[in-house]
């Protein structure tokens, strides 16, 4: 009787082990068959967008649960680009470890999560950043009646900043190639340090300036306070595919493209329609009322002029989520067009 | 001689004499409890001391300098503003339901309420008609519950052809077909089988009907807010409990393969931190499966939060199954009760009563787990009010601080509420034992 029950014991876990073993297999099998991201967006019906969970600006649901932000559009053009319905989009929001994983196992189809373009996270984690949807970097903001319009001026100026982050060390790589003097006031949180800026205990506040501008409209007198315009650090960010779907990668690259393409050509969202019988071939090649350049990408024609329609060209999406018509404010600066004397520059359609 | 009637001087005893003044009242309460030794009323001075440091502010913060209404966080900014209660009321709406559709919250209000009234049909002691409340709640809602809020149709048509084909005539011919057999059935007074039959014709009709009713589909994703955080904790506590009671029972099988499952899952899924579980669930996933097999995004976590709160219920039955003693089982054996009887009779109400408190150690520490499911992308409340804080129209110094005393009250609510039923059950289970 106890013999029996052991071997019937035995018998059962060896049946599940070679269970699981045969499942392994056929799961590995599965998830090297090539398949093509655009195929299983299309098959799908939407887009998955991997966005940040809240981050003004950038991705965030509003008091409805509609989601917002330059990162949102960038999605809301794909997804305006493969089925012509911007609102075909599942957003997806991604912590800041688990983004890249979901990535990689093909949970979400591109990442728009205000992700720095880097070179190990190309050459290491095996993803392909399809272009810049904004040039952060670490700027300085400081009271209005210091009188103060450059941040050379900063020389002796105490520096409130968190603790333990790259900006601390940029901060230092700053003042000591400058030749200047600085007293640094660190935080454990970004919260602890804009809060002892805001009571006066230092002179400046130093955090990527994307983030001064949120920063700024906490404070009580957001009027009081400006943000210089040095830029003291690269932080490009921009959306991330998977490696190895070269089709998919440069949908989402020519989604922004065509963006940035239609605001230097004056093609705004209402008026693509009348723009598209113009006689400027440019024009022409990117609305697909000339040539068939959507096809190579695996789109339709009138790719772009679906984008540009349904979300707008990059200079209103930048304005209506963080720029003058949004609560950030912020200033185009580096993400201006190149031609207005920012470095925004998209390759030609042709 | 003769013997003194004791019936005629009866022994009268005086009135008590009232306790001294210090001993009654306010003063002789706060005599007993408050300084009864030099510690204890030390304890009570520093106490008040505290409170008198803190209260005062709190009270500040909480209420007066509180700003009670406001179109955006202009007047939250101003210095000196205590809570900004205006951004809790003006995203409360997002608070409870997440992006669901506004025009549609009517069926997430319905499922809420019903749920609601269910529940305290059920959990009410003196409440009649327990036996149908429970079929409500267990088979019915959650029918009803999944094909309001999905907008799906919660009858899967068994026994039908794949959608595409005329389902609504099929399951009409199939209920026609299923009646003719459970009528005479009925009439032959095999009211076991001819019950089961005139299920299987109202699921059929349901199936049919469904879709006349015209319901807009909504995906999960945009489910949120108090709403999924009751719907991930209310999943787990009515999966747990029977789940768990089973697991424990299986682990104590005297049959070797029902017992080695029972343990292997046990330990296995106690060994496993849960957000590793919800992680491989929901980002890991994909590479395993293609893509038309993998659950609902949301699904996943239910599954994992079931399966999580089962296990850790299990334990706690097992504790109280060992607790009865020996002697109980040996008895129910005796007077020739089977297994099932012994156990339904005599082991597990002494044990389950034993084992209320670590029940409910249970359900409150998983109520307060759900925030977990916002690791994996899920926007439950916490989540919900994590994301709206950052919202620059209200973003101002005291916005963080008013919504997470929101959601402390919102938690604190519901842990309490659990844990003062759970102290009246146990109150009326002892009945029998109290010494």
């Amino acid at each position: 009787m106890r013999i029996h029950a052991r071997s019937l014991v035995t018998a059962s876990l060896l049946a599940s082990l070679a269970g699981a073993a045969v499942f392994a297999q056929a799961s590995v099998a599965l998830a090297q068959a090539p398949s093509k991201t655009l195929e299983q967006v299309k098959a799908r019906g939407y887009l998955s967008c991997g966005t940040n969970p809240g981050l003004a600006g950038f991705g965030m649901p509003d008091d409805k649960g509609v989601w917002a932000g330059i990162d949102v559009d960038l999605c809301r053009g794909i997804a305006a680009a493969v089925f012509n319905d911007p609102e075909k989009v599942k957003f997806i929001p991604m912590t800041a470890k688990d983004r890249f994983t979901a990535l990689q196992s093909g949970e979400i189809d591109v990442l728009a999560r205000n992700g720095t373009w880097t070179q190990s996270r190309e050459a290491e984690l095996g993803l392909l950043f399809a272009g810049v949807n904004y040039y952060d970097g670490q700027g300085f903001m400081v009271r209005k009646k210091l009188n103060i319009n450059s941040a050379l001026e900063l020389s002796g100026a105490s520096i409130c900043v968190q603790q333990g982050t790259t900006t601390e060390l940029n901060l230092a790589d700053f003042f000591r190639s400058n030749n200047m003097k600085y007293e640094v006031v660190a935080f454990a949180t970004s919260n602890e340090a804009v809060k002892a800026y805001d009571s006066g205990r230092c002179d400046a506040f130093t955090t990527d300036s994307s983030g001064l501008y949120a920063e700024r409209v906490k404070l009580a007198n957001a009027d009081d306070h400006v943000v210089l315009p040095e830029v003291i650090s690269k932080e490009p960010l921009g959306p991330a595919v998977r490696q190895g779907d070269d089709q998919w990668f440069n949908i989402v690259k020519w989604t922004h493209f065509a963006m940035i393409n239609a605001e230097e050509l004056g093609i705004t969202k209402a008026n693509v329609d009348e723009r598209a019988k113009s006689p400027n071939p440019e024009i022409r090649r990117l609305l697909g009322t000339e040539g068939d350049f959507g096809k190579a990408l695996g789109l339709t024609p009138d790719w772009a002029a679906r984008i540009i329609k349904q979300v707008g060209n990059y200079g209103e999406v930048f304005n209506r989520n963080v720029g003058e018509g949004s609560r950030l404010k912020i200033k185009r600066g580096l993400n201006n067009l190149w031609s207005k004397g920012g470095i925004q520059y998209a390759p030609p359609v042709r | 001689m003769s013997v003194p009637d004791r019936t005629t001087s009866p022994f009268e005893p005086s009135a008590d004499l009232p306790p001294p003044p210090m001993m009654r009242g306010t003063w002789g309460w706060m005599r007993e409890n408050l300084f009864s030794s030099l510690p204890s009323a030390f304890l009570t001075v520093g106490c008040l001391f505290l409170l008198a440091w803190f209260l005062p502010g709190l009270i500040r913060y909480l209420f007066i300098d509180a700003i009670w209404s406001a179109a955006d966080g202009e007047p939250c900014r101003a210095p000196g503003a205590g809570a900004c209660w205006a951004y809790v009321n003006a995203k409360l709406t997002f608070f409870t339901y997440g992006a669901y559709p506004r025009d549609q919250l009517w069926r997430v209000n319905t499922v809420m309420a019903s749920g609601g009234i269910l529940a305290v049909w059920l959990l009410w002691p003196a409440a009649k008609g327990k036996g149908l409340a429970a079929l409500l709640f267990f088979a019915v809602f959650p029918i009803v519950a999944f094909g309001l809020l999905t907008g799906r149709t919660p009858f899967p048509s068994l026994l039908l052809p794949s959608p595409g084909s005329n389902i609504e005539w099929w399951a009409f011919r199939a209920a026609i077909g299923v009646a003719a057999v459970a009528l005479p059935l009925l009439a032959l007074q095999r009211f076991w089988l001819g019950g089961v039959l005139l299920f299987l014709v109202a699921w059929f009709m349901a199936a049919a009907h469904w879709r006349l009713l015209g319901l807009t589909r909504i995906d999960t994703d945009l489910w949120g807010g108090i709403f999924v955080s009751l719907l991930v904790a209310s999943v787990g506590i009515v999966f747990s409990l029977p789940c768990g009671i089973l697991l424990a029972l299986g682990r104590r099988s005297r049959l070797p393969i029902i017992r080695f499952l029972s343990i292997v899952l046990i330990e296995i899924v106690r060994g496993v931190p849960l957000i590793t579980v919800l992680f491989m669930a929901n980002t890991m996933l994909p590479l395993f499966v293609p893509d038309a097999w993998s659950p609902d995004r949301l699904l996943r976590p239910l599954i994992g939060v079931a399966l999580f709160s089962s296990v850790y219920m299990a334990e706690v039955v097992r504790g109280g199954l060992e607790a009865v003693p020996r002697g109980q089982y040996e008895a129910a054996m005796a007077v020739g009760l089977n297994w099932r009887r012994m156990m339904m009779l005599v082991a597990l109400p002494q044990a389950l009563t034993a084992v209320i408190p670590g029940i409910v150690n249970s359900f409150i520490a998983l109520f307060k787990d759900t925030t977990l499911v916002a690791i994996v992308g899920i926007f439950d409340f916490l989540r919900a009010v994590d994301t709206q804080r950052l919202d620059p129209a209200w973003a101002g110094p005291s916005i963080s601080a008013t919504g997470y005393i929101f959601a402390a009250a919102f938690y604190f609510v519901f842990c309490f509420a659990m844990s003062r039923y759970s102290q009246m059950m146990e109150r009326r289970h002892a009945a029998g034992r109290k010494r």
